[in-house]
């Protein structure tokens, strides 16, 4: 069963055409025509974020495109804790290269776009020397555009705006990329690893298997390629282990949420498991939060990060991720003033839905479970004081003051 | 006829004159941003409402027309 990572060791670059089709063969161009289906019965979701079912978004295009649809696959990759689309379109750009062909073909599209997030130099240059060991025909047919950096840019209809007119802010949806998208064509706008994965399919693999991006408390950081039946704590394990006593998971990325490390050490990481508990596997992070590490303070990182790549077009994201920050902030900085923690708990649940993007709703998802998660930790910090040793990133910090 | 509001976030600068004209379904945020009660409009409000679209400075609000079910 061939994997996504399968093949000579990462360390090695690129690999080429040649090796790849000895691995893998000629591409099985018949397949195309009966990939969306296989795709569908296959229950491959989509991998950069979302999860939407990769089989239902290529069928909407193909009902739509009339042969003159677009492929945009997205490497824009701007999640700050994930490497796993890099990592993809530097080391195996030819899985990524066959599943976009197939996605033209499946859906009926004569344009495909490579979006590679403008920092990602290694991705770039493998992508682009890759392209030239295709057939001409292909080279017609295929162009690289890099992704300007940050974290909205990614979002589909952000890359839709930034192809179409040089500025990679959401627009408003209706209608959807897979409606009116690139040169106003049915487009269809699919993550790297989830086009990898469909030319996996089409050659009869299930699948089973994703791109995980380990950090934290973990002995072995970065890349790996895991099955979805797997545990966390295999995973855990396959990582090299924890390296001290770990509190909770951040699942999923920025957009995904913080979990209990007893409510998800032992649940398998497939989307439906996950789905099941209210959690996401989202883009595959897996950032160990320490015991010693204070969850407050990771919180108000991550919420400041975000609230600084608003497109800030929407005043509900724009005003109400920048309250939400300073509150964050002045919580974790033990100085809270007296109705922060109640602010922001109603602010939580407030901007969901009232973005032309989902960029608050991923911000006050992240916010809700933090504050589901580290709860006893918000209220010690309402009172001004942390009952946690390290800071939750490099920075000294004196010890708290006071414990309960 | 099931109607209901929408919301052009983007166009949308916060005048509020939709919440003083239909307290019933829009409030506003802490920073003057309309929250839209969830649902379609009651026929008793749908005078109001055709106001408070009118009324939108910057055209951000409309009324949407959903199918009947």
């Amino acid at each position: 069963m061939d994997r996504l990572l399968s093949g000579p060791p990462l360390t090695a670059g690129a690999e080429s055409y040649g090796a790849h089709q000895q691995r893998f063969g000629l591409l099985p161009a018949a397949a195309a025509r009966s990939l969306i289906g296989r795709l569908e019965a296959s229950n491959l979701a989509g991998r950069g974020g979302a999860g939407f079912p990769v089989g239902r978004k290529w069928r909407a295009v193909a009902e739509r495109a009339n042969r003159k649809g677009v492929v945009l696959a997205n490497g824009a990759e701007g999640e700050p804790l994930s490497l796993k689309d890099r990592t993809i379109m530097a080391a195996r750009p030819h899985l990524v290269i066959d599943g976009a062909v197939l996605a033209a073909d499946a859906v009926g599209a004569d344009d495909i776009i490579f979006y590679v997030g403008a920092e990602h130099q290694a991705a770039e240059a493998a992508m682009r020397y890759a392209l030239t060991e295709r057939s001409a025909d292909l080279r017609g047919r295929a162009r690289l555009i890099q992704a300007p950096r940050g974290y909205v840019a990614g979002e589909e209809s952000a890359a839709v705006h930034f192809v179409n007119a040089g500025d990679a802010r959401p627009t408003i949806t209706p209608p959807r990329p897979f409606e009116r998208g690139v040169g106003g064509r049915p487009t269809l706008v699919q993550n790297v690893e989830s086009l990898a994965a469909a030319a996996l399919v089409a050659r009869g693999d299930d699948a089973g298997t994703s791109l995980a991006t380990l950090s934290g408390a973990v002995r072995r950081t970065g890349v790996m390629e895991i099955g979805l039946d797997a545990t966390l704590a295999e995973v855990a394990a396959s990582g090299g282990g924890l390296v001290r006593p770990v509190q909770a998971v951040l699942l999923g990325g920025y957009f995904g949420g913080w979990v209990d490390i007893n409510d998800v050490w032992a649940l398998p990481l497939a989307p439906g498991s996950l789905r099941a508990r209210g959690h996401a596997f989202g883009c595959g992070v897996l950032y160990f939060l320490a015991e010693e590490t204070c969850g407050v303070e990771a919180t108000a990182r991550i919420i400041g990060y975000l609230a600084s790549q608003s497109a800030r077009q929407c005043g509900p994201c724009l005003f109400g991720l920048g309250a939400i920050d300073a509150a964050g902030r002045r919580l974790a900085a033990r100085s809270a003033q007296p109705d922060d923690l109640k602010r922001i708990a109603r602010w939580s649940g407030q901007l969901a839905g009232r973005g032309a993007c989902k960029h608050p709703d991923g911000a006050t998802g992240l916010l809700r479970s933090a504050l589901g998660v580290f709860a006893d930790d918000y209220a010690a910090h309402q009172r001004g004081f942390c009952v946690h040793r390290a800071p939750a990133v490099g920075r000294p910090v004196a010890m708290a003051q006071a414990v309960a | 006829m099931r109607e209901q509001l929408q919301v052009d976030r983007i166009r949308c600068d916060g005048h509020g004159l939709c919440a003083e004209l239909l307290p019933e379904v829009i409030a506003l945020d802490d920073w003057g941003y309309p929250i839209v009660k969830a649902g379609t409009i009651a026929p008793t409000l749908l005078e109001h409402a055709r106001k408070a679209v009118d009324a939108c400075p910057v055209l951000a609000l409309k009324l949407a027309h959903l199918a009947e079910p």
